[in-house]
């Protein structure tokens, strides 16, 4: 399983790869990063067909995490079956969830990240 | 006749003793003159009876002259001593009288009328001269007078000015404080909203000490399985990464540590104490911390940061914290100004601050631009004056900017300057010398 990982700061990438060390090793799940909305769309583009999860940031210098989902909502919404897009942000609230599920998030998760719950929910994904 | 000569001096030594009445020379002289005066009534009777016809003229003249003489010739009589010059001429009126008379009876007989209205004229001359004297006096008293009350009303006057200008001076004692109240209060103002974007700085950094060390328990725990089964080389990259996490920990502790630190800089009061800064440091600090501040109050807001900054600047002298509430201040604004404009509804807008340094030319610049709504004309003018705020009442203390004029112009000689484009875009510069005095 291809996850892209959208998140200006760039230690979240080492992060992601240790947390999910024997998952990656096992070949069970696979990363890949992009640090802006911008650099995520560009990533898209050729390999949108491969990504089946898009763990996005919300707030990002430029094009925010919520303009990134719409972007994804309608640029490549089209079978094969569109991609998972979770968004993340430190800013637990309302609006912003409220904002991402309007946009067609499928799941809004908070910072500090719980990974055993990221994992837990990727399993029921896979499942 | 010789009596109008003899009552001229009797009546010249009342005045003089008249002159010194009320003043401390009175007791020296009171007794001579009071019995001289007795004695010359005394004398006119004595010597007309007792001696020769042809002396008796001379003695007025000569008591008179006598008189005279002395009053001009004693300091004590210096005020009344043009009076004193009155009567030369009744000296020298009688002295000819007595002369003629001596040498020459016969024509004196013919016309002794002419000597007695000379004489006469003589003794006149002297009242009307005392008279116009006297006038001339009484009005230089009421001059006097009138100089009396103008110096006790400028001396009223006087009084009241020095306490209004001690009133003032307290009042300006009064005014700093305020001022610095207000500084302080700015600084605070500033403080708070940048609590939010201090907070989301420093939990972002915290995020990552907590992921990376709770990570590498869990590395050490697949080392120590790696090592159970003898697969060395894998122990020893997952070593590695444990080394690299403790790197990255280290990195985001000194993190929050910086931006703890910038805080309490930030809120101290200012110590004026001038160190070689990093201003391109100060200004990515800042910049971080004022959108992060505007985000946590509108979450939804989103901006594109550009930061140009000049690989080699060098570090200039600058009150690192007072140069960094400027920034702030600058980054605040820009930041406001493309949040208004994004409120106007255009979907096709992208709010955009730039932040870039230069040096040149023995000085650093600084420049802050923002797509945002620009400053109308009419306004440009003001908005480095104290307490000028175009935003809503209890949002802005209408003191950044011209808190921000004083810090560069007249805490480092520096300048800034700004230009805009209603609607379009607004880019201040500001200017630092490379060698700032100690003021």
């Amino acid at each position: 399983m291809k996850i892209l990982v959208v998140d200006d700061e760039a230690d979240v990438q080492p992060l992601f790869l240790q947390r999910f060390r024997k998952e990656i090793r096992n070949q069970e799940v696979e990363f890949d990063f992009a640090l802006s909305g911008e650099d995520a769309l560009k990533y898209l583009e050729d390999k949108h067909s491969e990504v089946v999860l898009i763990l996005s940031d919300i707030n990002m210098p430029g094009m925010s995490g919520i303009e990134l989902l719409g972007h994804i909502r309608e640029d490549f919404g089209d079978p094969p079956p569109p991609p998972v897009v979770m968004m993340v942000t430190a800013y637990g609230d309302e609006e912003n969830y409220k904002q991402a599920m309007e946009k067609g998030a499928n799941d809004f998760l908070t910072k500090p990240l719980d990974f055993d719950l990221l994992k837990q929910k990727l399993k029921n994904l896979t499942d | 006749m010789y009596f109008f000569v003899y009552l001229g001096a009797f009546l010249l030594l009342i005045r003089l003793r008249t002159s010194v009445k009320f003043t401390e020379l009175f007791e020296k002289w009171n007794t001579l003159l009071r019995w001289s005066s007795f004695g010359v009534i005394i004398a006119f009777f004595v010597f007309e009876k007792l001696l020769p016809d042809s002396i008796i003229p001379f003695i007025g003249p000569l008591i008179l002259g006598g008189i005279v003489y002395f009053a001009l010739n004693e300091a004590d009589f210096k005020p009344v001593r043009s009076f004193v010059n009155t009567h030369i001429p009744l000296v020298i009126v009688g002295f000819i009288d007595a002369i003629v008379d001596l040498i020459a009876p016969k024509f004196y007989g013919e016309h002794d009328d002419i000597f007695q209205i000379a004489v006469l004229l003589g003794f006149i001359w002297i009242f009307a001269r005392w008279a116009s004297t006297k006038k001339q006096q009484q009005e230089m008293r009421i001059m006097s007078v009138k100089k009396d009350e103008l110096e006790a009303l400028v001396s009223e006057r006087t009084a009241e000015l020095t306490k209004q200008r001690n009133e003032l001076q307290d009042l300006v004692k009064e005014l700093k404080t305020t001022q610095t109240q207000l500084i302080q209060s700015e600084k605070m103002a500033s403080l708070g909203e940048l609590t939010a974007g201090i907070a989301h700085e420093i939990q972002n950094p915290l995020n990552f000490v907590n992921n990376f060390s709770e990570v590498s328990a869990e590395l050490i725990d697949e080392m120590e399985e790696e090592l159970e089964k003898g697969d060395k080389e894998e122990a020893l990259a997952i070593a590695a990464d444990i080394k690299q996490n403790l790197e990255k920990i280290r990195h985001h502790g000194k993190r929050a540590d910086g931006i703890v630190k910038g805080m309490l800089q930030h809120s101290r009061q200012s110590n004026n104490i001038k160190e070689a800064t990093d201003i391109n440091k100060l200004a990515d600090e800042y910049l971080r911390l004022a959108y992060h501040g505007l985000r946590a109050k509108d979450k939804s807001f989103n901006a594109e940061l550009i930061t140009r900054f000049s690989e080699n600047l060098p570090t200039v002298d600058v009150v690192p914290q007072d140069v960094g509430r400027v920034l702030l201040n600058l980054f605040t604004n820009a930041f406001y100004a493309t949040q208004q404009k994004q409120k106007q509804g255009d979907p096709k807008y992208r709010p955009v601050v730039e932040v870039a340094t230069i040096s040149k030319q023995g000085m650093i610049e600084v420049f802050v631009r923002d797509n945002g709504t620009g400053i109308p004309e009419h306004i440009k003018d003001k908005i480095m004056q104290p307490f000028f705020t175009t935003k809503p009442t209890g949002e802005g203390t209408g003191l950044g900017l011209s808190l921000s004029y004083d810090i560069i112009v007249k805490g480092h000689n520096g300048k800034i300057d700004v230009q805009t484009k209603e609607g379009e875009y607004t880019e201040f510069m500001i200017s630092i010398p490379l060698t700032v005095k100690n003021n």
